[in-house]
């Protein structure tokens, strides 16, 4: 019987068998943690800010942030007005 | 030495780039039709901030105009249209392009090595095009872009909450997706596995965009002709972003990546 080879993942790979391209290295998850946290919640309030400030929901009063950034807003495919 | 910081950083600085050309395409190909909708807005309203939609809703306003829905008067505009369509326009896509890049640098860190591809330029490719179809093409396709003066202004609370929880389980379900096409591929191969995920990504987002609520706010009188060359804009410009995030960062990791891979290839030797 023949199988059909599919490639595994580069992480199924035993250590005998790293072919001409070599298996690129996996960082461990504990150590980027605290980066993807703080970094992916500074990140996702400046995309607020450019998406959705003075639109639906206000952090500061009045329509300065949502006219300055308008096109961007509109272009972006975010509800502006 | 590749640690997430690596990743970030050059996320970061990919996102700069694609932010900087982001702001070239939506300049070249973005204002004319936005410039243009602001027009017909300008022209159909005699009201200035929000006018309330009850009143003359298109049947009162005057011969070519379509309705008012925010404030562009020029007697008290805020932000002149000037600084909109140049400052105000690059200040959006730089700012969403250092996030896009920073998030997208981010997710290239965690699935390097992780999911099938082999080069650093194939998994920023791979973390960035499931980006744009996730975050952009999927949403585009349920609630697509709209121009100034499509839209009514109390209805923005229910537009932007359906919006964001589209597109939020739009972004849930490729993770999930991602997740079974990791655990799949020990049994049934790489490709299977990953095709049988778009799948059920597929499933998922097509039940949920017949549940969430429809948006038809397009005015009658609106040219067909204008929001058809402003939506094709848009989406251009969205791909523009992911795609130049992706590439650029894919570049950008190339030598470190070389780097780590010599320096630990001689001290295995």
């Amino acid at each position: 019987m023949t199988a059909i080879p599919f490639s595994p993942p580069a992480s199924a790979l035993p250590a005998t068998a790293v072919p001409a391209v070599p298996a690129l290295p996996v960082l461990p998850l504990r150590q980027a943690l605290p980066w993807l946290f703080f970094a992916g919640v500074l990140l996702l309030l400046a995309l607020y800010f450019v998406s959705a400030e003075q639109g639906a929901v206000s952090v500061f009063s009045g329509t300065g942030v949502h006219e300055w950034v308008h096109d961007a807003r509109h272009l972006l495919g975010f509800p502006c007005h | 030495m590749l640690t997430i910081r690596t990743f970030l950083v050059r996320g970061l600085l990919a996102g700069l780039i694609a932010g900087v050309l982001t702001f070239g395409m939506a300049y070249l190909v973005g204002e004319g039709p936005v410039s243009a909708a602001v027009t017909l807005e300008g022209h159909g309203a005699d009201g200035h901030h929000h006018a309330a939609p009850a009143a003359g809703d298109g049947a009162g306003a005057p011969a070519g105009g379509i309705r008012m829905s925010t404030a562009y008067e020029a007697d008290d505009e805020l932000v002149s249209r000037a600084d909109q369509s140049t400052w105000g326009l690059a200040t959006g896509t730089l700012v969403v392009g250092l996030a896009v890049g920073g998030l997208v640098g981010l997710a290239t860190g965690v699935a390097f090595g992780r999911v099938g591809t082999r080069t650093a330029q194939g998994t920023s490719a791979l973390c960035a095009a499931l980006g744009f179809g996730a975050a952009s093409l999927v949403p585009f396709l349920k609630y697509p872009a709209n121009p100034p003066s499509v839209g009514q202004a109390d209805t923005i609370g229910a537009r932007t909450a359906a919006y964001f929880g589209f597109l939020g389980l739009s972004v849930l379900a490729v993770l999930a997706a991602v997740v079974a096409a990791r655990a799949l591929s020990r049994r049934w191969g790489g490709w299977n596995a990953a095709l049988a995920a778009g799948a059920g990504y597929a499933v998922v987002m097509i039940v949920a965009a017949r549940l969430f609520p429809v948006v038809d706010e397009v005015p009658d009188a609106f040219p067909a002709s204008l929001l058809w060359s402003f939506r094709t804009a848009s989406a251009g410009v969205q791909l523009c972003l992911w795609g130049v995030a992706g590439i650029a960062l894919g570049l950008l990791l190339r030598t470190p990546v070389r780097r780590h891979l010599a320096a630990r290839a001689g001290s295995a030797a």
